[in-house]
């Protein structure tokens, strides 16, 4: 077990590393000068300004130092937490904007992408093998899984949003409103929630119906299940291990998901113009906001690292061939 | 003797016999059909629409939000572009998209995974860090740095970017199927007789799972076409030209579902769902066919 976790400590630390020589390198790459394109996009006609601005952007940047230190530079400053200030709501500091960002993101997404999973494997165990269900689930779950989030998000917000109009189609609260801890807040923020939540569950949950769909038909084809059968189990008990079986997959199935379904919470919330990560980087892209779009990247890289070495641990509590030191999840 | 010779007449017969079978079943099979019926559809629209049209999507018209009528068969934009040439283009661009993206993805796969599952060792250890790295970061968010600090803006130089992030499940897929057949006795006997791991691999190894590839690879294409219209969206797409996702942000970007405009967003998204959907769909389809387990009886 301990050789498990320190494989994916390992793995997690390098990507981790590599995410953040990425993040540092490719603005060197940039063609053209960041720092010119800046001070031009400040707006500050006057040339004697200008040159202020730049020195002070790049003494702030340490464009003047050599690569290597830049690199160290860069480093630690991650460590304090400083990802920069950002340019579309200067002068606040990058982390600031992030993280006030970074709760409706986690709002719409856990419970999103926790239900689908749990609701999907139920669905697709229970119509394996089972003639008209299978053939009724089997095609839905291909055209939501093949759905582009984006769409299936502008189809409700168009359908139950601006036609049937029973939900909002902006944003994460009314606008009248200010963030409180009041019910009638709460009410209005739940009321936002909804459709951007149901188009990502619904989307995601075709995948993971499929997914278990077949997974019990191989597994009630092994032979455990002929073995049952032949000793007269009853069909329920074969069933249930089968499930026990094929939920394994699913797990690691989870974590191998966790970067499409970041991203289809992105557009999903580009959709709704929801306050997440996802709004945060079109602003960003926008305005040319680099600091905001770097720093929302590591926070995502962070997030996803995080979720998945917690699924790690999950399966290790649900698969025993881990903690006996078998290679239940060599991976 | 006489069963000695027949042995290699039934070896001669067999590949073709196995192929003529897969077609026999190809043929019959509904899903494999209709999938493969749906794309090719789109594709030749996509191909040879552009001829029958005149324009190319982009130009502003003089009859703006009109709704799908028999001039402007899926309609107008707020600018007065023709909806239907926009999907024809678009449908071109998804198409060399999911290629590209996917073909370069395949390939990357095939090396890393072939490589990985039949050294073994060392190699197979170095290769799977690295496909674990990949595969952990979020495809997605490297895209948006790259293409946003680099500005690339060409359909191709988004599928080869595309492709260069997205092959590290079906590396890994790849590499456990290698493993599975690496110590067969048709594998070892091509060792002793002398074949170097090239040779192995490329008449050996891949030919035994050529039906797992074209899947992984359908599976690829799927992917690219989604993960393009991902970025698209965000405003991360090509400058020039149109994509289904292009125009999926413009509707967004221009309010076409606060204004009702849904003959804007509605054909983009069902164009990506069909091409996507009928390739998992045939694939479905493929697997019957090639594993006889699955046929339904």
């Amino acid at each position: 077990m301990r050789r498990y976790f320190g494989r994916k400590l390992l793995v997690y630390g390098l990507t981790f590393f590599v995410a953040v020589t990425i993040n540092w390198m490719i603005p060197r790459f940039m063609p053209g000068d960041p720092v010119s394109s800046m001070v031009a996009r400040t707006g500050a006609s006057n040339p004697a300004a200008a040159e202020t601005m730049r020195v002070y952007y790049t003494n702030l940047f340490g464009f003047d130092q050599p690569l290597w230190k830049q690199y160290v530079n860069f480093w630690g400053a991650l460590f304090q937490g400083d990802f920069g200030i950002s340019i579309w709501v200067f002068p606040t500091p990058v982390t600031e904007v992030i993280l006030g960002a970074v709760p409706y993101t986690l709002g719409l997404m856990i419970p999103s992408v926790l239900l689908s999973w749990v609701v999907g494997n139920w669905f697709g165990a229970y119509a394996a093998r089972r003639k008209v269900l299978d053939n009724t689930l089997l095609p839905v779950g291909y055209v939501l899984t093949a759905m582009p989030y984006m769409w299936l998000a502008v189809l409700l917000a168009w359908g139950l949003g601006v036609v049937a109009g029973w939900f909002p189609v902006a944003g994460g609260y009314s606008f009248s409103m200010q963030p409180s801890w009041s019910w009638e807040f709460i009410l209005d923020l739940l009321h936002h929630w909804v459709l951007p939540f149901a188009s990502l569950f619904l989307v995601a949950l075709g995948g993971w119906a499929i997914g278990m769909r077949n997974m019990i038909i191989y597994e009630l084809e092994s032979d455990y299940s002929n073995y049952l059968a032949a000793l007269g189990a009853p069909q329920r008990l074969i069933r249930r291990y089968a499930f026990r079986n094929a939920v394994l997959p699913q797990i690691t199935g989870l974590a191998l998901q966790l970067g499409v379904l970041v991203a289809g919470a992105l557009v999903t919330e580009i959709v709704f113009s929801y306050p997440g990560l996802g709004s945060l980087i079109l602003k960003a892209i926008q305005n040319q906001d680099f600091f905001l779009l770097q720093g929302t990247f590591l926070f995502i890289v962070l997030g996803v690292l995080i979720a998945n070495f917690i699924i790690d641990i999950v399966y290790v509590v649900v698969d025993p061939r881990t903690r006996a030191g078998m290679a239940g999840a060599a991976a | 003797m006489t069963a000695l010779q027949e042995v290699p007449a039934q070896d001669a017969a067999a590949p073709a016999g196995v192929r003529r079978e897969a077609l026999y079943f190809a043929l019959r099979n509904g899903k494999l059909l209709t999938g493969f019926g749906i794309v090719l559809t789109l594709f030749l629209l996509g191909l040879l629409g552009p001829l029958f049209l005149s324009g190319t999507g982009s130009e502003y018209g003089t009859q703006p939000m009109q709704p799908p009528s028999a001039e402007h068969w899926f309609g107008t934009t707020t600018f007065g572009q023709d909806v239907f040439t926009q999907f024809v283009y678009g449908l071109r661009t998804t198409f060399v998209v999911g290629a590209m993206g996917g073909g370069i993805a395949a390939v990357i796969a095939m090396l890393v995974g072939f490589v990985a599952g039949y050294r073994g060792g060392l190699v197979d250890e170095a290769l799977n860090m690295f496909t674990n790295i990949v595969l952990v970061i979020p495809t997605l968010a490297v895209l948006l740095i790259i293409n946003a600090y680099l500005g690339v803006r060409s359909v191709g130089a988004q599928a080869l970017f595309i492709g260069l992030t997205s092959w590290p499940w079906a590396a890994r897929a790849i590499r456990a199927q290698t493993f599975s057949l690496r110590t067969r006795d048709f594998v070892d006997l091509a060792r002793l007789s002398g074949a170097n791991t090239w040779k192995v691999i490329t008449r050996e190894i891949a030919p035994n799972m050529s039906s797992y590839l074209f899947m992984t690879f359908i599976l690829l294409f799927g992917g690219s076409v989604l993960i393009a219209s991902s970025l698209d969206f965000i405003g991360l797409g090509p400058t020039e030209g149109i994509s289904l996702g292009l125009m999926l942000q413009n509707a967004n970007q221009w309010s076409a579902m606060q204004l009702g405009m849904w003959w804007w967003f509605i054909p983009p998204g069902a164009g990506i769902t069909a091409i996507v959907g009928s390739l998992y769909v045939a694939n479905v389809g493929l697997d019957e066919v090639f594993n006889p387990k699955l046929r339904e009886t």
